[in-house]
């Protein structure tokens, strides 16, 4: 017998990615393409959905050949996407209204100011189990309606569609099934996070006529049959990146987590089929689920701020020549001189949220040499994650017992020992480095019994490095304390105009 | 004699130019006083920035000589770079083989390991990074001193370490001489019985071997009875250390 393997599409922010997984999770294959990025005026951020689709379509075939394989041997595909970038297309043509919106643009921010005091808004961030923020869909939707009075009556009228980019992408590959997946439907504000369907009530307080949203389907499950792209290929799984990522991890239980590091950082955790809602400024957000089977949730800790301060320290200051060398750096001094950074570039996230916080660099002494300065940026990163984990402690009553991590930092073995000391529990990377696309990859194998069951995808993840706390409890309550410290230090810095 | 390569006399003479004056000089100053034509400087100064002997100051556009000069002699990649840049191909080759794998660099007489990857069975493992290992007794200490343009070996202290371990000066250069040969090395519980390893080298810009990567395991996994490797995990490792070699130059390009 032919051996199949699985596609997944990681369709990010920057890049659209085409990637070939054999029956071991292993890569076989990968095909990538940027596209291009609109900043049409200062905090909008756009992408052209017609040319993601193209590019889908280029790199699908030239996955498959770099494999050396042909549709046949596709058990299924697999789709992961950046969340909450919204989009409008015409069902009749298939042309999208516009370009899409892109989940950093903050065009809608005087809206949601306008949002939170409305009423109705306490029930819709109740129901959606999200507080109001420019991040989610919902606000933008309603945006486009109020500056395009011509689409919500043709919206209304079901001649325009909405969808975040899975959906845009499974209308596309199947030629017009307008669906969505649970995952990027609780990023829009408008899902009812308990009976997984939309919201009456969300849908009449952004005024979005229902005859334009997609059908909200499980994460894995057979969507439908490419047509396009793919052709004859089932789609058997969609999820947000994040909660691929989470699921590429093979964190199915409750108290499993994974942090992505990247330019920010995503921390997730499983808290199974219990929603948990967070009183510490976590996000809520539905994990993945599995078609006839109950929803499984996550709480989500966005860090604004971590690879994007080592750039930084390395384009702003100058300090180094390339992002790894800060390990170099940092590994010249043995420890932080008692200099901390802390990164409030634009305001502090989760568990603060304070938007007037500004950035500080405190404890600074004439001891103090770059190298100490390079300690303090890699251990930023690390005091944040300790911060998100806090709080998803209090929140889930679960205490973490290992973080799974991936994404392009956990390369800093500095980095990586210091978060395992100051969160005093092993951290462990996994042999696969690409868990989002991989994640897709695994869901939709297994929604097209390519792989059996969940167990059969834990055996497939190994460990390729562990650290181990080493620190001493009295050090780490004295820097942890050093460094609330510091960030208070950030708060009410700037003044209201 | 052979005749002489023009462009390396021209660059060897903007190195001096640039030693000897103020320290920042011009493109214009520099085509002027070489009597050459901007342009041919201007291509000598890129190459010459892109292996780091040059650097250029962002704001003035001047040149000076570059943080790589004084260094020449470790004349190395930074190791956190080249564990960065490895990491996509060494957990592959940890996949394909199903063994462990270590990246090395040379440091002081010995074989830094600047990455490693566990044996994808979940079985405990500690992570060696910043342990050293001998260069005569581990495969990828063979690899980084049979690279080493340093001549012939000095009489050094050859410790032993088992009953396999390569005691002798002629041996080892022997030994040196089939693996510049061969393009990989094996050592064969020359290091601690049970074990063997496999390497081949990591080349920077201009072939320069910056490092070498491995895989390491039980001797019976990697070899056959007369300490043979198998070829084909000789053909991984070496597809690594390929993949990793374009990878650092490439990105000099």
């Amino acid at each position: 017998m032919t051996e199949r393997y699985v596609v997944a599409i990681d369709q990010g922010t920057t890049s659209t990615r085409c990637i070939v997984f054999d029956r071991r999770g292993r890569l076989v294959s990968l095909a990538q393409q940027e596209h291009k990025q609109y900043y049409p005026r200062p905090g909008w951020v756009e992408h052209d959905a017609a040319e993601i689709w193209r590019n889908v379509e280029r790199l699908a075939p030239e996955a498959l050949r770099n494999a050396g394989i042909t549709e046949e041997q596709v058990a299924a595909v697999g789709i992961a996407n950046q969340r909450e970038t919204t989009l409008l297309w015409d069902r009749d043509t298939g042309t999208p209204i516009g370009h899409a919106i892109v989940w950093q643009d903050t065009r809608t921010d005087d809206l949601v100011e306008l949002l939170k005091e409305a009423d109705g808004a306490a029930e819709v961030e109740h129901d959606s189990a999200l507080p109001m923020a420019t991040y989610f869909s919902g606000p933008r939707m309603k945006w486009l309606l109020d500056h395009h009075p011509e689409v919500r009556e043709r919206a209304e009228r079901g001649e325009i569609l909405f969808g975040t980019m899975e959906s845009w992408l499974i209308w596309k590959l199947t030629g017009g099934l307008h669906v969505t997946d649970v995952t990027n439907a609780s990023r829009t504000m408008l899902l009812d996070v308990h009976s997984l369907d939309w919201s009456p009530s969300a849908l009449a307080f952004f005024g979005v006529p229902r005859a334009m949203l997609p059908e909200v389907r499980p994460s894995i499950g057979v969507f439908g049959t490419a047509v396009a792209a793919f052709p004859g290929v089932r789609i058997g799984a969609a999820l947000g990146d994040q909660q691929a990522a989470l699921f590429g991890q093979t964190c199915f239980f409750p108290g499993e987590a994974k942090c992505t590091y990247g330019t920010g950082s995503f921390l997730l955790l499983n808290t199974g089929d219990e929603l948990v809602r967070s009183t510490h400024g976590l996000l809520s957000t539905v994990a993945y689920q599995i078609a006839g089977g109950p929803a499984a949730y996550a709480l989500e800790g966005s860090i604004a701020i971590t690879g994007s301060l080592v750039q930084w320290f390395r384009d702003q200051l100058e300090l180094i020549a390339t992002a790894p060398e800060i390990e170099t750096l940092a590994r010249t001094v043995a420890d932080n001189g008692g200099c901390y950074i802390v990164p409030a570039f634009s305001g502090l996230y989760a568990p603060y949220w304070r938007s007037e916080a500004r950035g500080v660099i405190v404890g600074l002494t004439s001891y103090i040499t770059k190298g100490h300065l390079a300690r303090a940026v890699l251990e930023a990163t690390a005091w944040q994650t300790r911060e998100v984990v806090d709080a998803m402690n209090a929140d889930s009553g679960l205490d973490l017992t290992t973080l799974r991590v991936d994404g392009g930092m956990t390369a800093d073995n500095l980095l990586m020992q210091f978060i395992a000391d100051v969160l005093d529990v092993p951290v462990v990377r996994p042999l696969a480095a690409e868990t989002v696309s991989l994640g897709a990859a695994y869901a939709a194998g297994l929604a097209v019994g390519y792989w059996p069951d969940l167990e059969g995808l834990r055996q497939n993840w190994h460990r390729a490095a562990q650290w181990l706390p080493t620190m001493d409890p009295e050090i780490r309550a004295a820097e942890y304390g050093n460094w609330r410290r510091a960030v208070e230090r950030t708060f009410d810095w700037t003044r209201p105009s | 004699m052979p005749g002489t390569v023009q462009s390396i006399e021209r660059a060897a003479a903007i190195l001096r130019l640039l030693a000897g004056g103020s320290g920042h000089l011009a493109l214009g100053d520099i085509a002027r006083s070489l009597d050459l034509a901007k342009g041919t400087t201007h291509g000598i100064l890129r190459t010459l920035q892109l292996v780091g002997f040059v650097e250029q100051d962002r704001v003035s556009g001047h040149y000076q000589l570059g943080p790589a000069l004084p260094h020449l002699g470790s004349g190395h990649l930074d190791v956190n770079e080249l564990r960065s840049r490895s990491i996509n191909w060494a957990d592959p080759l940890a996949a394909r083989t199903g063994e462990s794998v270590r990246i090395g660099a040379l440091r002081d007489g010995q074989a830094l390991v600047v990455h490693h990857v566990f044996r994808p069975d979940d079985t405990f493992q500690t992570l060696d990074v910043g342990t050293m290992l001998p260069l005569h007794a581990t495969a990828i200490g063979k690899v980084l001193l049979a690279y080493r343009a340093a001549g012939p070996e000095p009489a050094q202290q050859l410790d032993r370490f088992t009953r396999r371990t390569i005691r002798t000066a002629r041996d080892l250069a022997a030994e040196l001489q089939h693996v510049r040969d061969n393009g990989w090395s094996l050592e064969a519980e020359e290091m601690t019985p049970g074990l063997a390893s496999v390497a081949a080298p990591i080349r920077g810009y201009g072939g320069l071997v910056v490092g070498a990567i491995g895989i390491n395991g039980l001797v019976e996994r990697i070899c056959d009875s007369h300490y043979r490797p198998h070829q084909h995990l000789v053909a991984y490792v070496r597809d690594a250390a390929r993949a990793i070699s374009r990878e650092l130059g490439a990105a000099r390009r």
